[in-house]
């Protein structure tokens, strides 16, 4: 359901301006035809106390010489059409307020009393009772207007006029008024609306642009001059301002970022290769010293040459060693990834786990074979757990968990050993940053090649007591398997 | 033609027929001037009573009036003419009440109700309903709630038309007259009762009208039917012809007249 604060300012600041312009247009065309009613209603008032009175004066002699006739036909021609102009009925009351004529007999019949014929005439009855002086008095009673005229003759009351306007003229009349003004205003509206509407959207671009342009950000920053706004004091120039320093100053973090990253990779680079230079030169020390022993002493000595030749053999291994661990292959052909294959790797890490006397906790819910390549998965788990069973100590804990997710399969390795400082953490992953136990240091570093080949995730936490290193394998990875098993 | 400068011949009219039609007495009044070889002027009022007294100060020749005015003044008045309705001197007078009462037949059953009068020296429109009250041993003061007089016959028909009264006394001669003029007016009310015929309301000459005028005039009035204008004045007026008349024609308003204790002056 679309809210009315979730819709765009485009469309939300003509819209409050169309609204603002017809609120406006209709409150001031109701006033001024409230105020056009009460005139009409005034004079339509004053026309009739003026007519009635001239009326009035014509009835004397018919009503001081009981002439009913003559009374009835005055007051039929000034209710006819076209005589009076507004009375729908006139009726004549004499002293005693007794009917003495009517235009409507069949309402007010001759000689009823006033008070008996309804509810007006009730009132009116009494209002009579009040009246003293010459003049008109007027009275709306339900939708009907009255004036009521006395009928006097040198200063004798001879009776009343009670002149009876339906409010159906004023109500033609005010009909009339509300089309023409109802017409005009909607002609104004339909000129007013537009222009307000382009205005409204003119003042909405600037804020559609800006929050476009931060909507982007995250994903990218906008490049300099991609936000463009009026150079105003007002708001939308401040906020344009700010929004542009803002920029710049997202760009030059940027950028310090990237030089950041560029200067650490450098570093890494530089640890690196330290540490290659580092494994290599060691065994190349001890070969270079057999062979300068060699050459002194032992070109006799055969037993001397064969040990040289051991020593050196032994030195080009671990050269060899150092090399083939730095070169992973993550594409190494392999078989599918079965229960069985994690349980070797059960099997094979007791005896470790006896050696140093700590309790290994094994929990696999692999259902069946799943398509990942058995043997990267397989290496993984063995560094894991060996650095895991490294770190304890006597009758210390290394728990398990293999099982699959939603997303793949996760491996979880926990143990109770002794914790990685928080400054450790962030080179944990690199190449020979060997621990205290001088180990080369490169099973972290292949364990995060593989789970990064393999389009997976590799995290670590660690603090006194518990460190647990955890790994998430997605299954969709196209991985080249079975062909060469 | 009418001889210029001659004193005029001057007839005064009554609603005893409808008397307001301007055009219609235009073209009557040229024609009378022109058979009588003088000019002549139609004399209106409001009142029966006024056109009597006109005639009794001889200032009218002439006068078509109700019978009642007739018998009361019949000392001075002479009987011209008499038009002929219906092939006789005759008329009634019909009570009319409006087309939605359709219970009322007489007058006595109108006690307590507004009634309309034509004029008080009418004998269809007076004489005969206050006759008809006394011999129910009342008036028209006592019997009606109110009542009033319009001072022509069409104007009778127009108050109980418009429910103004609840009843009234009219010329039937006018009624049926109107019936075929005004069906609009008329059908609104409906003839509740008619009375006898009376002798039709006369033309009558006052002491003004020389003999020989008399009878000049006598003679027009009683040829008209003969010549196609006059035929068309006649068809026009509702009636056949004009025919002498006898005083006896008008014993039956004098009776009534003595029974209500008016005895004629």
């Amino acid at each position: 359901m679309l809210q009315f604060r979730d819709i765009s300012f485009r469309y939300k600041i003509p819209l409050r301006a169309t609204v603002l312009v017809f609120v406006t247009a209709t409150v001031l065309t109701a006033s001024l035809l409230l105020r056009e009613y009460r005139d009409l209603r005034r004079d339509m008032l004053d026309g009739s106390a003026r007519w009635s009175a001239v009326l009035s004066q014509t009835l004397v002699t018919p009503m001081l010489h009981d002439d009913l006739w003559r009374a009835f036909e005055i007051v039929r021609a000034a209710t006819s059409p076209g005589g009076g102009e507004q009375a729908s009925a006139i009726t004549l009351v004499d002293p005693r307020l007794r009917i003495y004529v009517s235009t409507d007999p069949a309402r007010y019949p001759i000689l009823a009393p006033l008070h008996e014929r309804g509810e007006a005439a009730r009132e009116i009855a009494s209002l009579i009772d009040t009246l003293s002086g010459a003049e008109s008095h007027s009275v709306e009673i339900g939708d009907k207007l009255y004036v009521i005229t006395p009928i006097d003759a040198d200063g004798v009351r001879l009776g009343h006029m009670i002149l009876e306007h339906t409010n159906t003229f004023m109500q033609s009349r005010f009909a009339g008024m509300w089309l023409s003004a109802t017409l005009v205003t909607l002609f104004v509206l339909l000129l007013i609306l537009p222009v307000s509407w382009f205005w409204g959207r003119r003042m909405a671009e600037p804020l559609v642009h800006l929050a476009d342009c931060i909507g982007k950000v995250g994903a990218t920053i906008p490049p300099p001059g991609a936000l463009q706004f009026e150079d105003s004091k007002d708001e939308l120039g401040q906020v344009g301002r700010a929004v542009e320093r803002m920029f710049d100053e997202l760009r030059e973090k940027e950028g310090l970022e990237r030089e950041m990253l560029f200067s650490e990779r450098l570093a890494a680079i530089g640890r690196l290769t330290g540490g290659i230079a580092h494994e290599i030169n060691n065994p190349l020390g001890g070969m270079l010293n057999a062979i300068g022993t060699y050459r002194k002493h032992g070109a006799s000595d055969p037993e001397l040459a064969a040990r040289t030749m051991s020593l050196l053999e032994r030195g080009l291994l671990q050269i060899r060693d150092t090399v083939s661990a730095l070169l992973v292959e993550a594409k190494a052909p392999s078989h599918p990834l079965a229960p069985q294959d994690i349980e070797d790797v059960h099997i094979l890490l007791k005896p470790e786990a006896a050696k140093k006397s700590a309790r290994l906790e094994w929990n696999c819910e692999l259902p069946d074979e799943i398509p990942l390549p058995a043997t990267l998965v397989r290496q993984v788990l063995i560094n894991l757990v060996l650095n895991a069973l490294q770190a304890v100590e006597a009758g210390g804990t290394v728990a398990c968990d293999i099982g699959l997710s939603a997303e793949g399969m996760t491996m979880v390795v926990r143990n109770d050993g002794r914790y990685i400082e928080e400054s450790r953490l962030a080179y944990l992953f690199e190449p020979f940053v060997g621990d205290s136990n001088g180990r080369h240091g490169l099973g972290l570093w292949i364990t995060y090649q593989i789970v990064t080949e393999l389009g997976g995730h590799i995290s670590v936490q660690s603090e006194p007591g518990l460190t647990v290193f955890a790994v998430d394998l997605p299954l969709g990875l196209a991985v080249e398997m079975e062909s060469a098993s | 033609m009418a001889e210029a400068g001659a004193d005029p011949v001057r007839i005064g009219m009554t609603p005893v027929f409808l008397d307001d039609q301007v055009g219609f007495l235009g073209a009557w009044r040229d024609y009378l001037a022109q058979a009588l070889g003088r000019p002549v002027e139609f004399i209106q009022r409001g009142s029966y009573r006024e056109i009597v007294e006109l005639m009794r100060q001889d200032k009218l020749h002439f006068a078509w009036l109700c019978g009642y005015p007739y018998v009361r003044e019949q000392r001075w008045m002479r009987l011209l003419a008499v038009p002929l309705h219906q092939g006789r001197p005759l008329y009634r007078s019909y009570l009319i009440v409006p087309a939605k009462d359709t219970a009322t037949s007489t007058i006595t059953e109108l006690r307590d109700r507004v009634f309309a009068f034509s004029d008080p020296d009418s004998n269809s429109g007076y004489l005969y309903p206050s006759y008809q009250l006394s011999r129910a041993n009342t008036s028209p003061a006592n019997f009606f709630r109110r009542s009033f007089f319009t001072y022509s016959h069409k104007k009778v028909v127009e108050a109980v038309a418009l429910e103004v009264a609840h009843g009234g006394a009219v010329d039937g001669y006018v009624w049926d007259t109107l019936a075929r003029t005004h069906p609009e007016l008329t059908g609104r009310t409906r003839v509740a009762d008619r009375s006898p015929p009376f002798g039709f309301p006369p033309f009558v000459a006052g002491p003004a009208a020389s003999p020989a005028l008399f009878k000049r005039m006598q003679e027009i009035l009683l040829a008209m039917h003969d010549d196609a204008a006059g035929a068309g004045f006649l068809r026009q007026l509702n009636l056949d012809r004009f025919a002498l008349g006898t005083p006896a024609l008008y014993a039956d308003i004098e009776r009534m007249l003595r029974a209500i204790g008016q005895p004629g002056a």
